[in-house]
C-alpha cells in the first residue's frame, strides 16, 4: 500500500490506494475520449432535437428522454471539431454532473476501459487547444491513445457553478 | 428529544385541524344554525388546544384557552345567550387562540395585547353568569387538564383551592364504598390534584387484605365552598378521616409537573378502566387479585370502585403520588399526557389523567372525515410526469398500428382505443391527486373580513360559495394573496360605510360573495361586493392626472373599469391601513397572470362590482397553441391569447429599418417574428403567408407574434428547461409532443421584451462569448 501511495503521489491527483477506474470510451471523429464511468447514466442511439434558441452552437437541442427534457451538448463542438454528422451510430452518452442531467453526443462508443489509475497522466500543457479545458487526464492503453472528459465542465452553467 | 418534537408537531397540526373545527362551529352559530352537537365540537376543539398546550407549559395559551373555554361551557349550559356581541366575541376569540397557537408553533411571543383585552372581556361574560355554574355538572364535567391554571385564574375567577386529607377506614371498605367514588365525584368540582399517601402501607406479609392502608391528599380548586365538599362525603363520614382546609390559590402544590412518556396503549387501557369503572378494568383487575400477585402488579395506579380495598392501588408501594388533574376528556384526539401512565413504578410517580366524562371518551369526534395519507410532493409529481408519458407513448404506439397499416376495425385498434381509455383516465385520476378543495383558502376569509370590516369600521357579511372545488395545490398556495388583496379592496373600496348604505336604501351589511367554480377546464373565482361600483368618472380622472391615459382618449365604461389594473393607480384618496399601498390590483393581476390566469371586473353603479379571476386548473398542464414557426414545433399558452388572424398586405406597415407593425383595427402593434426572433429562420417570414396571434401580456399591453401555421389547440404538459439547461429568453418551458418530440412554450412576456431590445443582445454569439 505505501508503495502505491508514492507512485500516485508524484504527479497524478491523489487518489485512495491504487484502484481500478472504469471508463467509457468512445470516439469523436478519429480521435478517442473516455469519461468515468460512474458520471454515465445510459448510452442511448441518436435521436433528433429540438433546437433551443440562443443557445450556444455546441448545444445541439432538447430530446425527450422518458419524459425528462435533456439538453444534448454536441461534444465535438464543444472541443472545437467540426459538428457531428449524426449518423445510425452515432450515440446519446446521457451524464449527470452536479444533479444535472445532459447529453454528449459523440460518434460511437467503443468500449469499457478498466484501468489502473498509474495509467493516467496529465494532459500536456498545450495552450491555446479548446480541448484542454475539457480534458482532465490522458491515458495510453495498448498504443491507445485516450482523453479523459471531465463532464463537470462541459456544460456552461456548471462551469460557472463549479 | 425528536420523539418529543414530533409529538409537538403533531400536537400543533392538530390545532390547526382544532381551530378550523371551531370557527366553523362558531360561523354556524352566528348564521343562527348551530345545535347542542356544534357548541360541543367548538367547546371540545378549545379544550384540546388547552390540553396539549398546558403539556408544552405554553402558558399564555394555555390562559387563553381556559377563558375561552368557561366562556363556551357558560354557552353550553344555556346560561349565556348567544346574542349577537357574544357571538362576535367569540369569533375574535377563535382568532387570538389561532394567533396565540401560531406564536406558540414559531416560537414567537405572541402580541399579548389583543388576547388580553380578550380575556379580560371574556372573563366579564363568565362572571356575570351563574358563580353555581361549575358545581353543577353532567358528566360533561370539562375541566382544565392542565398545568398551573389554578394559580392563573383562581383568584379572579372567585375560586377557592381546598386540601383534603381523606382517609379511609377499614369499614369504609368493608360497607362497599370505594374511595374512587368520592375522588371522582370531587374531580367533577373543580381542579384537582390526588397524592395517595402510602405511609401507612405494611411489608407485604402483613398486609390484611380487608384493612384500608391509604389516604389521599386532594387538592382541589374552583368555585365552591367547603359544604360542598363535605357534602360528598357524607355518607361515610364517620367511616374516615377528614379534613378540609381552604388553602390560598397561590399554593405551590397546586401545580404540577406533566411529564410526557410514550403513550401505551395498555396503560390508557388500564386508565380508562379506572376512570371509567367498566368492564375493562374487571378484567385489568382481574389479574390482581390474588394477594400473591399484588406486589408484582405495578403501574395499576388508584383504586376502582367496584373493588374491595385489595384493589390494585394498595399493591403498589413505589405508586405513590398519584396526581391527578380532573376534567373530562375529549375521547382519545388530544396529544396531551392523558396515556403517561408508565408501567415502571419508580420512574414517574406523578402522573396526570383525564377524568373520564364518559360519554365523551366513548365517543369518537369526528370520526373519520375521509380518510388521507400524506405523501411526499415529489412522489406525486413524478408519477404525473410518469402517466404523462405513457400517454405520450400510447399516442405514438397507436399511430405507429395505423401507419403499419391495421385496419380500425380489428381487434389490435380496438384494444388501443380502450388502451387510450384508460390511459385518460389514468392521467385524470394522477392529476387529481395534488387538486385540492378551495377551501382551505376559503376557510380563512371570515377572519379576513371581519379584521378588515373592524378596521374599515363597516359592517360586513361573507358568502362563499362551491369551496369544495378542487384545484392545483401549487395554485390553491399562490391564490391566498390576490384574493386577500381583492377581498381587502372589496371592502375597503367596494363596500359603503353603513351610513351611506342606509341612504342608498340598503341594508347596514353589506355582502362579500367569494364563489368559485369550474368552467370549461378552469377554475373561475368570482369576488362580489354590493357596494357602490367603480366611480367612473373619477376613475377616468386619477387616471388621467396620474398620466396613465391621454385626456382626449374615448374609453368605454369597460375600459374605465380596467384601468384600476394598471401599475401605480389607487384609487384611495388617502392612504388607509388596509388598501391603498399604491400596489394596487395591478400586482393582483400580475400574480394570477403569473399563474396562467386572468382577472377582470364588472361593475354596476350603485350595485356592485365583481372580479372574475379565472385560472388553470394545475400548472402542470396548459392549454396551448400548437403553432410552427421555421421549422419547428411552439407551444402558445393560450391564456395570453386574445384573438388570431390572417394578415392582409397592407396591413403590415415598415417602421424603421427592421421592425414591422401590423394594423389591427386602427391600432399599430408590434409585428414579433418569432421564429426569427428565436433563430428558427435567418429571414423575416412573410407575414401574408403566415398567421398573426394577438397576444396580451401581463401590463395589458398587446402584440402581435408572427407564426408560419396553426396545428390546433391542446393540452400539454409542462416541463422544465430550467433544471437541467437553465433560462432561455422567450421560452418559458417546454413539453413533449404526441411524436415524443421535445416542443418549447413560449414565454410571450419575455419573447416581447426581447423583441425590443436591440436584437443583438440575444445573438447566440454573444452569449457564447459571455461564456
Amino acid at each position: 500500500m505505501p508503495d502505491t501511495l508514492t507512485q500516485s503521489a508524484d504527479q497524478n491527483e491523489p487518489r485512495a490506494g491504487g484502484a481500478l477506474q472504469e471508463f467509457v470510451a468512445f470516439r469523436i471523429g478519429a480521435q478517442e475520449f473516455c469519461v468515468d464511468i460512474m458520471s454515465v447514466r445510459e448510452i442511448r442511439g441518436f435521436s433528433p432535437a429540438t433546437p433551443i434558441p440562443h443557445a450556444p452552437s455546441f448545444v445541439h437541442g432538447f430530446i425527450n428522454l422518458r419524459g425528462t427534457v435533456l439538453p444534448i451538448v454536441d461534444l465535438a463542438q464543444r472541443l472545437g471539431f467540426a459538428p457531428i454528422e449524426p449518423t445510425e451510430r452515432s450515440v446519446t452518452i446521457v451524464a449527470l454532473a452536479h444533479g444535472v442531467v445532459f447529453g454528449l453526443l459523440v460518434d460511437g462508443v467503443s468500449d469499457i476501459l478498466t484501468v489502473d489509475e498509474s495509467a493516467l497522466q496529465p494532459p500536456p500543457d498545450i495552450t491555446g487547444e479548446v480541448a484542454r479545458r475539457f480534458i482532465s487526464e490522458v491515458m495510453s492503453i495498448d498504443g491507445r491513445m485516450l482523453s479523459v472528459i471531465d463532464v463537470d465542465h462541459v456544460m456552461p452553467q456548471l462551469a460557472g457553478a463549479a | 428529544m425528536d420523539a418529543m418534537e414530533a409529538i409537538r408537531q403533531t400536537f400543533f397540526e392538530e390545532c390547526a385541524e382544532q381551530l378550523v373545527e371551531v370557527e366553523t362551529g362558531l360561523l354556524a352559530f352566528q348564521d343562527g344554525e348551530a345545535d347542542d352537537e356544534t357548541i360541543d365540537g367548538v367547546f371540545r376543539g378549545v379544550h384540546s388546544i388547552k390540553g396539549g398546550a398546558g403539556a408544552f407549559h405554553l402558558d399564555a395559551l394555555v390562559a387563553f384557552a381556559h377563558a375561552f373555554e368557561t366562556v363556551l361551557d357558560e354557552l353550553r349550559s344555556k346560561r349565556i345567550e348567544p346574542d349577537e356581541t357574544f357571538v362576535r366575541l367569540t369569533l375574535r376569540s377563535a382568532d387570538a387562540l389561532s394567533d396565540l397557537v401560531a406564536a406558540a408553533r414559531d416560537g414567537e411571543t405572541a402580541d399579548t395585547a389583543k388576547s388580553d383585552a380578550l380575556l379580560a372581556e371574556l372573563e366579564a361574560v363568565t362572571g356575570s353568569a351563574d358563580e353555581k355554574a361549575e358545581a353543577d355538572e353532567d358528566g360533561f364535567a370539562f375541566q382544565p387538564v392542565t398545568v398551573d391554571v389554578s394559580t392563573l385564574f383562581g383568584a379572579e375567577a372567585g375560586e377557592t383551592t381546598y386540601t383534603i386529607a381523606f382517609r379511609p377506614h377499614d369499614k369504609l371498605y368493608a360497607r362497599a364504598n370505594d374511595s374512587m367514588t368520592f375522588l371522582r365525584e370531587l374531580s367533577t368540582m373543580g381542579e384537582m390534584q390526588v397524592t395517595c399517601d402510602t405511609e401507612a402501607l405494611p411489608l407485604l406479609a402483613d398486609i390484611d387484605p380487608e384493612a384500608a392502608y391509604f389516604g389521599f391528599v386532594v387538592t382541589l380548586t374552583g368555585t365552591l365552598e367547603a359544604e360542598d365538599i363535605r357534602a360528598v362525603f357524607e355518607f361515610v363520614e364517620d367511616d374516615c378521616e377528614l379534613q378540609i382546609d381552604a388553602a390560598s390559590t397561590d399554593d405551590a402544590d397546586a401545580s404540577f409537573e406533566m411529564e410526557l412518556a410514550t403513550p401505551d396503549e395498555a396503560d390508557l387501557l388500564v386508565l380508562q378502566a379506572m376512570l371509567d369503572g367498566t368492564d375493562q378494568d374487571e378484567e385489568a383487575i382481574e389479574a390482581t387479585d390474588e394477594h400473591a400477585s399484588f406486589a408484582d402488579t405495578e403501574g395499576v395506579g388508584a383504586g376502582d370502585p367496584d373493588t374491595a380495598p385489595e384493589s390494585a392501588l394498595e399493591s403498589d408501594p413505589a405508586q405513590s403520588g398519584i396526581s391527578r388533574s380532573s376534567g373530562s376528556e375529549a375521547g382519545k384526539r388530544e396529544p396531551e399526557p392523558s396515556r403517561q401512565q408508565d408501567p415502571e413504578p419508580a420512574k414517574d410517580p406523578s402522573v396526570s389523567t383525564p377524568a373520564g366524562g364518559k360519554k365523551e371518551a366513548g365517543k369518537p369526534t369526528k370520526a373519520a372525515a375521509g380518510q388521507t395519507i400524506r405523501v411526499d410532493l415529489d412522489r406525486v409529481d413524478r408519477l404525473i410526469d410518469l402517466v404523462g408519458e405513457l400517454v405520450i407513448h400510447q399516442v405514438m404506439l397507436s399511430q405507429r398500428a395505423v401507419e403499419a397499416g391495421l385496419t380500425r376495425t380489428c381487434d389490435v385498434a380496438t384494444g388501443f382505443e380502450e388502451l387510450e381509455q384508460l390511459t385518460r383516465e389514468l392521467q385524470d385520476s394522477v392529476m387529481a391527486i395534488r387538486a385540492q378543495p378551495v377551501k382551505s383558502v376559503f376557510q380563512r376569509l371570515p377572519r379576513l373580513v371581519r379584521e378588515v370590516a373592524e378596521i374599515a369600521g363597516k359592517r360586513v357579511r361573507l358568502v362563499t360559495q362551491g369551496e369544495w372545488t378542487e384545484v392545483d395545490k401549487t395554485i390553491i398556495e399562490k391564490l391566498s394573496d390576490p384574493l386577500t388583496h381583492m377581498i381587502r379592496n372589496a371592502i375597503d373600496h367596494g363596500l359603503e360605510t353603513p351610513e351611506d348604505r342606509v341612504v342608498a336604501g340598503k341594508p347596514e351589511e353589506g355582502t362579500v360573495r367569494v364563489s368559485a367554480g369550474q368552467r370549461s377546464g378552469r377554475i373561475v373565482i368570482e369576488i362580489g361586493d354590493d357596494g357602490a361600483g367603480i366611480k367612473r368618472d373619477k376613475v377616468r380622472d386619477i387616471a388621467i392626472e396620474k398620466g396613465l391615459v391621454s385626456p382626449a382618449a374615448k374609453l368605454t365604461d369597460d375600459e374605465i373599469d380596467n384601468l384600476i389594473f394598471m401599475p401605480g393607480f389607487s384609487t384611495a384618496s388617502g392612504v388607509s391601513e388596509l388598501s391603498g399601498r399604491g400596489v394596487g390590483m395591478d400586482v393582483v393581476r400580475q400574480s394570477i397572470q403569473s399563474l396562467g390566469g386572468r382577472v377582470t371586473i364588472t361593475s354596476e353603479p350603485g350595485k356592485g362590482s365583481k372580479f372574475t379571476m379565472s385560472l388553470p386548473l394545475t400548472l402542470a398542464v396548459l392549454d396551448g397553441m400548437i403553432v410552427t414557426a421555421g421549422d419547428e414545433t411552439i407551444v402558445v399558452p393560450l391564456s395570453m391569447i386574445v384573438e388570431t388572424m390572417r394578415p392582409k398586405a397592407t396591413e403590415v406597415r415598415r417602421f424603421g429599418g427592421e421592425a414591422r407593425l401590423i394594423n389591427v383595427r386602427d391600432r399599430f402593434l408590434p409585428l414579433i417574428d418569432v421564429g426569427l426572433l428565436l433563430g428558427y429562420r435567418d429571414r423575416p417570414g412573410d407575414p401574408t403567408a403566415g398567421v398573426v396571434i394577438l397576444v396580451e401580456m401581463e401590463n395589458g399591453d398587446r402584440a402581435a407574434l408572427l407564426v408560419d401555421g396553426i396545428q390546433g389547440q391542446r393540452q400539454v404538459v409542462i416541463k422544465s428547461t430550467e433544471t437541467n439547461y437553465g433560462m432561455i429568453p422567450g421560452v418559458g418551458g417546454a413539453t413533449i409532443l404526441g411524436d415524443g418530440r421535445v416542443a418549447l412554450i413560449l414565454d410571450v412576456d419575455r419573447l416581447v421584451t426581447c423583441s425590443r431590445e436591440a436584437g443583438h443582445s440575444l445573438d447566440p454569439a454573444t452569449l457564447q462569448a459571455a461564456e
